[in-house]
């Protein structure tokens, strides 16, 4: 069993109602395309992590890439693109 | 001598002579500090702006301003840096970021205060969220931030973390 912690951020966490989740990953999703996939299957507000939305990840507190692999215990965050400064 | 780091994300406003001072405080080898400090405008996309409020990732911020500034300390000669970003809710007029930057030489400083800022604007994790007449709004990323930030990579290092061309893709 994977467990990981999935965190979301500013538009994000308002579209979602929430901050974040212990998320036990379903067979088969292993990246944070997967996941990012699986989670926008939930449907209605699930659908601003859907493909073609401008969103952002980061693994271990690292901007990371479609493809970056999840392991038991990471941390996994999904936000808009940043706008600091 | 080792350059000298500090990353503050905080709530609090800072002083800017204390800090630019701080730089060169107790040293003879610095000649040049180049600075930038970031405002609120009270007018944003045709808007009046009234406040804004900046959420970030704790954790993850004061890592990736730390990077940021180890980059610019392995591309240039510096001898001093400092970065202060804000969170929590601001009024226009008020200071957002300072980064501050000491060499030997104005060159590498201005270059280094230049890159620390957009690599900042594309990399940290903070976001805006404006209040104006018409409701609150979270403000949208710039592409002109992106070009930005990518006229500073250089040919060998394009994708050697494979960060950047990742998040190309992804668009």
């Amino acid at each position: 069993m994977t467990k990981v912690n999935v965190l979301y951020f500013a538009s994000l966490r308002e579209a979602l109602g929430r901050s974040g989740e212990a998320l036990e990953l379903p067979a088969g999703v292993a990246t944070v395309a997967a996941l990012r996939a699986h989670l926008a299957a939930r449907g209605e507000a699930w659908q601003a992590l859907g493909e073609g939305r401008n969103v952002r990840a980061a693994l271990n507190q690292r901007m990371a890439g479609a493809d970056a692999v999840l392991e038991a215990g990471d941390e996994v965050a999904f936000f808009p693109p940043v706008t600091g400064g | 001598m080792q350059a000298s780091t500090e990353v503050s994300v905080q709530e609090a406003d800072f002083d800017l002579g204390a800090e630019l001072a701080q730089l060169s405080a107790g040293r003879a080898d610095v000649g040049g500090i180049a600075s930038f400090v970031g405002l609120v405008r009270d007018v944003n996309d045709g808007s009046g702006v009234h406040a804004m409020t900046l959420e970030h990732y704790p954790g993850m911020t004061e890592r990736s301003l730390a990077e940021i500034v180890e980059q610019a300390k392995s591309r240039w000669a510096l001898l001093g840096v400092r970065v202060i970003h804000r969170i929590g809710r601001l009024m226009p007029s008020e200071r957002i970021v300072f980064v501050g930057v000491a060499s030997r030489h104005r060159g590498d400083a201005f270059a280094a205060c230049e890159f620390i800022m957009d690599y900042l604007k594309t990399q940290a994790p903070f976001w805006k969220r404006e209040e104006t007449p018409e409701g609150a709004r979270w403000v949208d990323a710039r592409e002109t931030d992106d070009s930005a930030a990518a006229r500073w990579e250089r040919p060998a290092e394009q994708g050697a973390d494979g960060t950047w061309d990742e998040v190309e893709q992804r668009r």
